[in-house]
């Protein structure tokens, strides 16, 4: 932060002082248009000075935005975690220690949720990737109007995250709901997507899977146009068939943006919000009526905005930090295992 | 901010180029699914996919002209009716969405001029100049993406009743006005796209540092402001946590309103469906217009340089 305040300091001034620097200015210090003119003089110094100052000056709205919004509020999120804030008497504030975490562990609810963050991230990522990789493969052929196929694929992204959840909500309606009579075509028994657990959890992945597998699918296809073509030629002198190709030759070449779009899933898996939250309607907060759907992301906002402890609420945020970057650290060590063995 | 946004950290690089270069060296070897046409299997899978993708919006529409009583009826209506304005009506005006749009429109133009211009200029600064530290800021910038959206709004929510902001628009912007991701790809876009020779014969003439941003930067960013501007909006329209928490009924974004239309204790689906459509509506006409690149720049971000 201090080189960034520095750096503001310093913008102001060079900012001031660019309109002066023009060239018409150079003109008439010295007559000819060719600075930097000879050192020592005012003009030279202020452009030395421009050039080493201006850098800091392009950065620094980042850096002042995200220390203000970003920074400092997590290192209040750990100090108010530590302490009783509720939110019908903000100014109360009382120490109280690692209560809020002892508080957490013992609670049912957290645990339920944390399990819940996992069921739902791990059936709405993994089949969303494999699906993604399967699209991205059929893209990838020579088709009639490939760029209509890619706009359609990404059309669900560009969809709002509460119109694509409400739509859903009344799809999967336990009463005339389209997917319920969809099943009754085929023989099975109406699900009650709300209440049962596995049913409500992979409803709400299926929103999850149908906003971002044509994301990944474009992704992934980037990256498969972008290996050499001599490298399948080659496998497929050596004799390897299609499916091989793709495993031993598509499949490696996108390990590292496989490895990108699996960490960046995950964290907004770990994040889920959004459609839990209204696809369970009036008690959207609690994650159905037996909490089967609520994710961390849910929990926090319950404990700290419906049930109102501020407290507890910055203790499930921190505890959410943590996870993720015990996860990121996974992730890092299953990349390198993998390198080796190769 | 959401990190699911995000592309790969890798330089980008014209897809559409890529697909010349193979599809102008096509040879039709066996097996080398590259460059091979595609079977009429590969069109009918393709095709159930892209009616996977467009069916719940199509529905929508459908959803949407229809009345409540029907909406419970079975089997679900699967074309259009006659109620397609009054719910639209409804929901414009007693849904809360005309306040509703007005205010996102706001919030997400502003956070889109935010981001694109201060990701221009930091990107710039990353790409193409030498200062001390610049590394550091660089993996500072990109370490800031792991940090998620909860680990802030309990302290940003305290100081906003203190500063007696609740329910203005201002606190939903200011906290997401820079982007670390915006910033990171404008970096890459520019390492490549902007010749250093521009800059120097810049330099030369003794324009000054603003000067140069203005006549060289900014036309040579052009193309990558268009697309993270696109990015922005969709992702700044999209944010939910956040609003949700600072503002309310009274002064609601679109997701707010469409989350108090959907837990309403008397719903009226089909006006439900009408405010879902009408949440959506900018973002599918912005997607239409410009869908082609926005495609062509998640491609980009994407490819290995």
């Amino acid at each position: 932060m201090t080189s960034s305040k520095q750096a503001l300091a310093r913008s102001a001034t060079s900012a001031d002082a660019a309109p002066g620097s023009q060239p018409g200015a150079a003109r008439r210090a010295d007559g000819r248009g060719t600075p930097p003119p000879g050192p020592g003089s005012w003009r030279s110094r202020l452009y030395r000075w421009d050039m080493k100052a201006s850098p800091y000056a392009f950065v620094a709205p980042f850096f002042i935005f995200f220390g203000a919004f970003g920074l400092i509020p997590l290192l209040y999120t750990a100090w108010y975690s530590l302490h009783n804030v509720q939110l019908s008497n903000l100014d109360q504030q009382t120490w109280v220690g690692l209560d809020n975490y002892k508080n957490l562990m013992s609670s049912d609810f957290f645990w339920g949720a944390l399990q819940n963050t996992f069921t739902i991230g791990v059936i709405s990522t993994v089949p969303q990737l494999l699906m993604a990789l399967g699209i991205a493969h059929l893209l990838n052929y020579k088709l009639r109007g490939s760029t209509v196929w890619r706009v359609v694929m990404l059309t669900p992204y560009a969809t709002s995250v509460a119109a694509a959840t409400l739509v859903f909500v009344l799809l999967y309606s336990w009463d005339g709901g389209m997917i319920n009579w969809l099943l009754h075509f085929i023989g099975v028994d109406p699900v009650n997507w709300r209440e049962s657990t596995w049913g409500s959890q992979f409803a709400v992945s299926s929103i999850v899977i149908w906003r971002w597998t044509g994301y990944n699918a474009l992704i992934y296809l980037a990256a498969m146009q972008a290996i050499p073509a001599d490298l399948y030629e080659s496998a497929s002198l050596d004799g390897a068939g299609r499916w091989q190709q793709f495993r031993h030759v598509t499949i490696p070449m996108l390990r590292p943006t496989i490895l990108f779009t699996v960490v960046v899933s995950t964290i907004g898996a770990t994040q889920l919000f959004g459609e839990p939250l209204l696809f369970g309607g009036v008690s959207g907060s609690k994650g159905g009526s037996e909490h089967q759907y609520q994710t961390l992301g849910l929990y926090m906002y319950d404990q700290g905005w419906i049930i109102g402890n501020l407290g507890k609420a910055s203790a499930i945020a921190w505890t959410m930090f943590l996870i993720l970057l015990i996860v990121a650290a996974i992730n890092l060590l299953i990349n390198r295992r993998l390198r080796k063995t190769q | 901010m959401t990190t699911s946004e995000l592309t790969p950290p890798q330089a980008p690089m014209d897809a559409a180029e890529k697909t010349a270069q193979v599809g102008s060296g096509r040879r039709r070897l066996m097996g080398a699914g590259k460059q091979l046409h595609a079977g009429p299997l590969t069109y009918v899978v393709l095709a159930v996919f892209a009616l996977v993708s467009l069916a719940p919006l199509l529905w929508t529409i459908v959803a949407a002209s229809r009345t409540n009583q029907r909406l419970a009826e079975t089997p679900p209506p699967l074309w259009i009716g006659g109620n397609l304005f009054k719910n639209l009506q409804s929901a414009w005006e007693e849904g809360g969405l005309g306040t509703a749009m007005v205010n996102s429109t706001i919030v997400a133009g502003t956070i889109t001029v935010g981001t694109v211009l201060f990701s221009t200029l930091a990107g710039f600064a990353f790409a193409k100049l030498r200062f001390k530290f610049s590394n550091v800021l660089l993996l500072l910038t990109i370490g800031t993406m792991m940090i998620p959206p909860q680990l802030a709004v309990v302290p940003l929510y305290l100081w906003m009743s203190e500063l007696g902001w609740s329910n203005q628009l201002q606190t939903v912007i200011l906290p997401t006005l820079v982007s670390a991701f915006g910033t990171f790809f404008m970096r890459q876009y520019l390492i490549q796209a902007l010749p250093g020779e521009l800059i120097e014969a810049a330099r030369v003439d003794g324009a000054s540092s603003l000067r140069v941003v203005w006549h060289v930067v900014f036309p040579a960013a052009r193309p990558a402001m268009a697309v993270l501007g696109l990015l922005t909006f969709v992702m700044a329209w999209n944010d939910f946590l956040w609003p949700i928490i600072a503002l309310n009924q009274q002064n609601p974004t679109v997701q707010v309103a469409l989350n108090s239309l959907g837990t309403g204790y008397v719903p009226d689906q089909a006006v439900i469906m009408a405010g879902a459509l009408l949440g959506t509506l900018p973002l599918l006409i912005a997607f239409l217009l410009f869908g082609k690149q926005i495609v062509g720049g998640i491609m980009q971000g994407a490819i290995k340089g």
